[in-house]
Formats: structure tokens, sequence, C-alpha cells
């Protein structure tokens, strides 16, 4: 029995993406939200995210890793092209992540400036990581055209993180700040509603392929499934984040459970879209695969160690399960 | 801008990060050690010192690691921006390694240093030692691939050629490759001996604030002593990992000897200028037959210089960077062992001593620093020995990039190099107990 080796990877590679985009996006979606709240809130908001964000972040370099690992030759084309936005990230990743530690152990201006490092590295990681899938989309195109829909792509990222953050913070505080976060989280939705609907009518625009994918009767009938789907759990997020407004707090994790539906949902068919390339329209998964030998060794270990790591992060979120408090790091 | 130039910037630019990087792990490495010995220490005594000393320097661990992830994963990213050729090439053992040190060590350390660092009051002790035991293990494990890696790009073995790329024959032969066991080991003792360095050199500083703190000359005297026992220790190993290199690596051995003919009864070259245009060094002290005492222990034995390599590294930098991290080793020996000495009464040593030591808090920095200039400018001009030259490696970013994203790494490694250093050095004048009252007019405070 022979197994479709680049396909599994393919497969791997994308969970570990759109893990990273739902758990890193409700951090850096927090981060960007700071601003809008007072600075006890801050410290609320930053307790919430504290014992998760490290674990998050390291799905990124498992991604990046998975790529480097089964597509090699995607790797060095894709990183060479997104050169400058990924340096942009790495920087705005850096500032965020240190930022949790400085901005407990500073005060006066020293403590706002760290909380307005957080604010900016979170901002301009979600933007560059926009910019990222903007130019992955349109096979890193040059011109003006794309890099307006690069942007377009780009604000609607960091809609999607507001809103993922938005409704964590639902699920994750309460009293004032949670009243804040259903209006945070409607917002977001607005944001999300307008970036996908101009980023799903832009997309078969400017790629053919993409046109030929969806436009593709009788298929198309199906494949409409998918943006009802969204546009249903666009609803339902938008009428549990009403009603938490409203006082009827319980039960508080359906908007984040909502949200990461709404992430999913768009990912499935930006997947669609793209497969089967890693690059698009020049390099196919099965041209990009590593040696069958360094699949398969880490493959297995991949199958023993997932396991265990799908365990303890279960634990890590049952022991830090309940409402963040603002004294995490005291 | 000629190729050259791309591969000096894109050099610079991996070297800048990979050595800003490595000054976090070589710390939490070996404090992650620390912090297993003070949590298990109160778990046995429950005293309450051992915990004020645990909570202190989980704190600098903290602040430590998240410096590391976050250029660790500027890393991961720059193996394919800077060096798209090297994944085309190797990816298929390089790729592997990486991937089994995300998978099993970098999600363990992560997840548990939420619990260790903040679920204290919300697990049973024996989850939290747990978990502080694993983050340590982690630590370790993350070490073990990434040099498992790195000694095999300098040692490679137990891999074959399929249409042109290397792919791994052998997993045990590619990870346990000639190298790696000194190159671990070595690395290993060298996080020990700088964390206990950072340890003694922040609680010297904490004793020169507040004299009186019994946890803090504790710490002081403890870290000490350790590192009187290791430093010898490193000096052992280091010796054995050099006769290794003789073996796999003579190149590297003859630059960082300066030594350019063949020679029997080859000199120790104490000092000289190297002078790579006419291959000879000017201004040298010398001992005579020195050097083949010291490798072949045999004072008429043969010693190639380098005129026998086809491919050689720059001399001038190895022969320096290797005479520094030697230096800055003797030198820490001779403090842990003075220092050992001196408080073996266990009474507050005189303030010269305190003084040495906090100007010694990031001696160990500077020892790793030069020792992997030694490792990794001593392989050039090969990326992987033999198999890959670092000129065919790099990418086509252009100069423009290359040169905007040098000055914005340089401009955010500055500010966070400082304001790790200040806040480190604020968090252990505050020493391990509770601050007393607010501080005002003061720009950090110690957690409490």
């Amino acid at each position: 029995m022979t197994f479709d080796l680049p396909l599994i990877f393919l497969v791997l590679m994308g969970v570990a993406v759109l893990l990273y985009v739902v758990l890193d996006g409700y951090d850096l979606g927090v981060g960007m939200l700071m601003p809008a709240a007072s600075a006890h809130e801050q410290d609320v908001m930053v307790s919430s995210i504290g014992p998760f964000w490290d674990a998050n972040e390291t799905w990124l370099v498992l991604g990046i890793g998975l790529l480097l690992v089964a597509f090699p030759v995607a790797h060095g084309v894709v990183l060479t092209a997104l050169y400058l936005p990924v340096v942009v990230m790495l920087i705005g990743l850096m500032l965020r992540g240190v930022a949790f530690e400085f901005r407990v152990k500073a005060e006066g201006w020293h403590r706002e400036l760290w909380n307005w490092l957080f604010w900016l590295g979170s901002f301009v990681a979600s933007i560059a990581q926009g910019l990222m899938l903007g130019a992955y989309i349109t096979g890193f195109e040059p011109g003006f055209s794309y890099l307006l829909f690069s942007l377009v792509v780009a604000s609607g990222v960091c809609g999607g993180y507001v809103l993922l953050g938005a409704t964590w913070l639902i699920w994750r505080t309460e009293g004032e700040l949670q009243r804040k976060a259903t209006a945070w989280a409607h917002w977001g939705l607005l944001w999300v509603a307008l970036g996908v609907a101009v980023v799903s009518l832009a997309t078969p625009l400017a790629s053919e392929t993409v046109r030929g994918k969806w436009f593709d009767f009788p298929r198309t009938l199906w494949l409409m499934l998918l943006p009802l789907a969204s546009a249903a759990a666009w609803f339902w997020v938008w009428h549990e984040a009403t009603r938490v407004a409203k006082g009827k707090v319980k039960p508080d994790w359906t908007p984040f459970v909502g949200a990461i539906a709404i992430y999913a949902l768009a990912f499935l068919g930006l997947a669609y879209s793209l497969f089967p390339y890693v690059v698009m329209d020049r390099i196919d998964i099965w041209q990009a695969a590593a040696h069958p030998s360094s699949l398969t060794v880490v493959l297995i270990g991949a199958l023993i160690v997932l396991p265990f790591i799908i365990g303890y992060t279960i634990l890590s979120y049952r022991i830090f399960r309940g409402k963040a408090t603002g004294k995490l790091y005291d | 801008m000629d190729t050259a130039d791309t591969l000096l910037i894109a050099r610079a630019q991996f070297g800048l990060n990979i050595a800003f990087h490595i000054l976090f792990p070589t710390i939490t490495i070996g404090l992650a050690w620390i912090l297993v010995y003070l949590r298990a220490r109160f778990a046995l005594s429950g005293q309450a010192t051992w915990l004020e000393s645990y909570k202190l320097w989980v704190k600098v661990f903290a602040l430590t690691f998240a410096m590391g992830v976050v250029t660790g994963i500027v890393m991961s990213f720059q193996f394919g921006t800077n060096w798209p050729g090297f994944m085309n090439k190797v990816g298929n053992v390089a790729g592997p390694l990486l991937a089994y040190e995300v998978l099993t060590a970098f999600f363990l350390e992560a997840t548990f240093l939420g619990v260790m660092l903040f679920g204290m009051n919300r697990v049973p002790g024996w989850v939290h030692m747990t978990s502080t035991v694993l983050v340590a293990v982690g630590t370790s494990l993350s070490a073990f691939w990434i040099l498992a890696l790195n000694s095999w790009m300098q040692t490679p073995v137990g891999h074959t050629v399929v249409d042109g790329q290397i792919v791994a024959a052998s997993w045990w032969q590619v990870i346990f490759n000639p190298s790696f066991p000194y190159r671990f080991t070595h690395m290993m003792l060298a996080s020990g001996i700088t964390a206990l360095f950072v340890v003694a050199g922040l609680s010297a500083w904490r004793l020169l604030k507040a004299p009186g703190d019994p946890a803090a000359l504790r710490a002081l005297r403890s870290a000490a002593a350790l590192a009187a026992v290791l430093t010898p220790v490193q000096a052992f190993v280091g010796d054995l990992h050099g006769l290794n290199t003789l073996e796999h690596q003579p190149a590297k051995i003859a630059a960082m000897e300066a030594l350019w003919k063949t020679e029997r009864g080859a000199p120790l070259v104490l000092f000289a200028i190297p002078n790579e245009d006419r291959k000879r060094n000017d201004y040298s002290i010398e001992i005579p037959k020195g050097l083949s005492l010291i490798l072949r222990h045999d004072t008429a034995a043969e010693v190639k210089g380098l005129e026998a390599f086809e491919h050689v590294p720059p001399v001038a930098p190895l022969f320096f960077s290797f005479r520094l991290m030697v230096g800055v080793g003797v030198l820490m020996l001779a403090l842990s062992w003075l220092g050992t000495w001196m408080m073996r009464k266990g009474a507050l040593p005189p303030r010269w001593l305190l003084w040495t030591f906090a100007g010694f808090t990031f001696s160990g920095w500077i020892a790793t620093l030069a020792g992997w200039m030694v490792t990794e400018i001593g392989r050039q001009p090969w990326l992987v020995t033999g198999i890959l030259l670092t000129a065919d490696a790099v990418g086509e970013a252009n100069g423009v990039q290359l040169g905007a994203s040098l000055t914005g790494y340089l401009v955010t490694y500055g500010m966070m190099l400082i304001a790790y250093m200040v806040v480190l050095t604020h968090m252990a004048g505050k020493g391990g107990a509770p601050a007393p009252g607010p501080a005002h007019g003061m720009a950090f405070k110690a957690m409490t």
C-alpha cells in the first residue's frame, strides 16, 4: 500500500497553518484591541492570553517547518518572494513577544511604551501576514493592482484577527470589558464581511485558475455551500454577541467558536482555490515534494508526537480555564 | 549588486541573527536545570526561601526565554530567505532534524512554560514540579537536535546522493556524526557555566545593594562553587573537541593556530597578526614545537599547515576568536576558584569581589560567541563540509532588501538587548523578597 506523501504533508501543513491563524489570531487580535481598553482592562487582556501565546506561535514554526521539510523547493521560492513582508512580520512578532515580559516589569512611561509596542507589534505582524497571503494567492505577481489586492487582503486579515480577539475576550473576561468586547466583535464582523466579500469577488478576477475552479457548473452549486455556511456562522456570531451584550452572558464561548468556524470555512475556500499548487500556477505539491525517505521519517515522528502535543495543549487549557483576572503576572 | 556583496550581507545578517539568538538559549538551557534544582529543594524542604529564589529566577528565565523564542522564529524563516540553496541541496537531512526539534522540544517547552510561570496556584505541587522538569527537558532536547544538524554540517556522514540531492542513508549516523558528542557536551557545559555566571553576577549585584540578603549570598556561593567544578571539565572537553576537529577538519585547526606551512615540530603561536596576503605571521610570539606537542603529544610530529588544503577558512578571525574564548574561559575559571575559596566560610566576600562577579555576569556570552565563531567561520568556505559551498547556497534577495532588513534587525535587536539587560539588573537588584512599598520615581520594579 502506498501513500500519497506530498498530499498528506499538504494536509498536515494546512492544519498547522489554520491552527496558527486561529490561535495566534486571537493573541494578535487582543493585541490590536489594546488601545481601546483602560489600563486595568489591558492587564486583564494580556493575562487572558499570557499562558498560551508562546505555544500558539509555535504552530507558525511548525507550519513553516513543514513547508521547509516537505516542500523544500517551494520554501525557497516562497520565502524569497515574500522577503520583505516576512522581515516586517518577524520584527512585529518579536516586539509583541518580548512586550509580554517587559510591560509587566516596567512602570510609568516605560510601561506605556511597551503597551504601545505590544499593540504596534501585533498590528504590524497582522498586516504583514495579510500582505503575504495576498501575494501568495496571486502567485507573487508584481504590479500596483496586485499590491492593492494584497492591501485589501491584509485589511481583511486584521479584521478577522480583531474578531477572534474580541470573541476570545467575550469568553475569557466578564463585566464591562466583556460588554466592550461584544461591541468590538460586532465591528470585527462588519470588517470581516467587507473583507471577505471583496476578496471573494476580486480573487476570481485576479486569477484565471481560481475563476476556472469556482465557475464550473454544476460544481459551482455545491461550492456555494461554503459561502452559505460562512454567512450562517456570521449571523450566528452576530446574534450570540448581541445576546451577551444584552446581559445574558451564558454560554459565553459560542461567539469564539463561531468566529473559528468563519475562519475555517474561509480557509477551506482558499485551500480549494489554491490546490494543488504550493506556488500558484507554477509549482504543485508533487513537483515540490522532498525525497520520500525524509518525508516518511518526519511523518512517523509527527504521528507519534502530535497526540502528546494535542494532549498537553488540552491540559493547559484545562488548567487555565475560566475568567482572566489581570493578576496572572503578579 | 554582485553576488559577492549579496553573499557578504546575507552572511552578515544571518550571523547577526544567530549570534543574537544564541545568547538567550545559552542562558535558558542551563538556567532551566537550576530552576529544577530550586523547585526540588523547595518541594523537599518546604522552606519558603527556596520558593523565593525559585520565583526570582523563574522571572529571569521567562524574560530570557521570550527573547530566545522570538529570535528563534526569525531563524526558521532565514533558512529559506537567506540560504535557499541549503534546503535544495541538503533539505532532506536538515528538514527532518529541524522538524523533530519543533515537534519534540518547542511545543513541550512553550506549553509547560505557561504552567510553570502561571500555574503554581492552579495545579498540585507534583504537576508544577513535573512542568519545571519538562521545560528543562524541552530546552535540552532543542539543543540536541540543532547541534546534531550543526555537527552534521561540520562532519557529514550517513548520507547518499540521489538525483543530485543529499538523502539520509542512516539517521543514526547522521545524528551521532563524529563531531556531535563533543560539540553537544561542549555546548551544554558552556550553557551551564554561562547560566551559573548570570546567577552569580546578578546575586553579587544584589549583595552590593543589600549585603544582608541570605538568599543572594547562598545563590552566589552555590553558583561559584558549581562553576569552579564545571570550568575545568569544560577545558578538558574543549581539548577533546579540538583533537576531534584535528581528525575531521584539520584545516580549521591550522587556521585557529595560524600554521601556514606543514611542519615537523610545529610551534605554538601564542600571539601574532596573521597576514593573509603574504601567508605568514607578523609580530609572532611562539613556543617552539609547542603545537606538535599539544596536538600529537610528540615534539617532532608533523602538523599539516594551511598550504596542505585546497579550501581554507580565513585565518585572522579564527586565530583571534579562539584566543578570546580560551582567555575569557581561563578568567572565568580563575574567578570561580578564587570566589569559592574566599567564600568557603560562608561570610560575605569583600566588595571588590562582588564587583568582579557582577562584571562577569555576561562573560559566558563572550566565550560562547567566540567559540561559535571559531567553529562556524572555521567551516568556511563550506556550508556543509565537502558537500555545499556557502556561496552556492545564497538567495536572490537584492541588496536593498537585505540592507533594509539588516537595519531593521539591528535597531530591533539593539533595543531588545538594552531593555533586557536593564530589566534584568533592576530585577536582580530588588532580589527575591517582596519589593518594599511603591517605588516612586523608579523606572522598573520587580514583579511581586
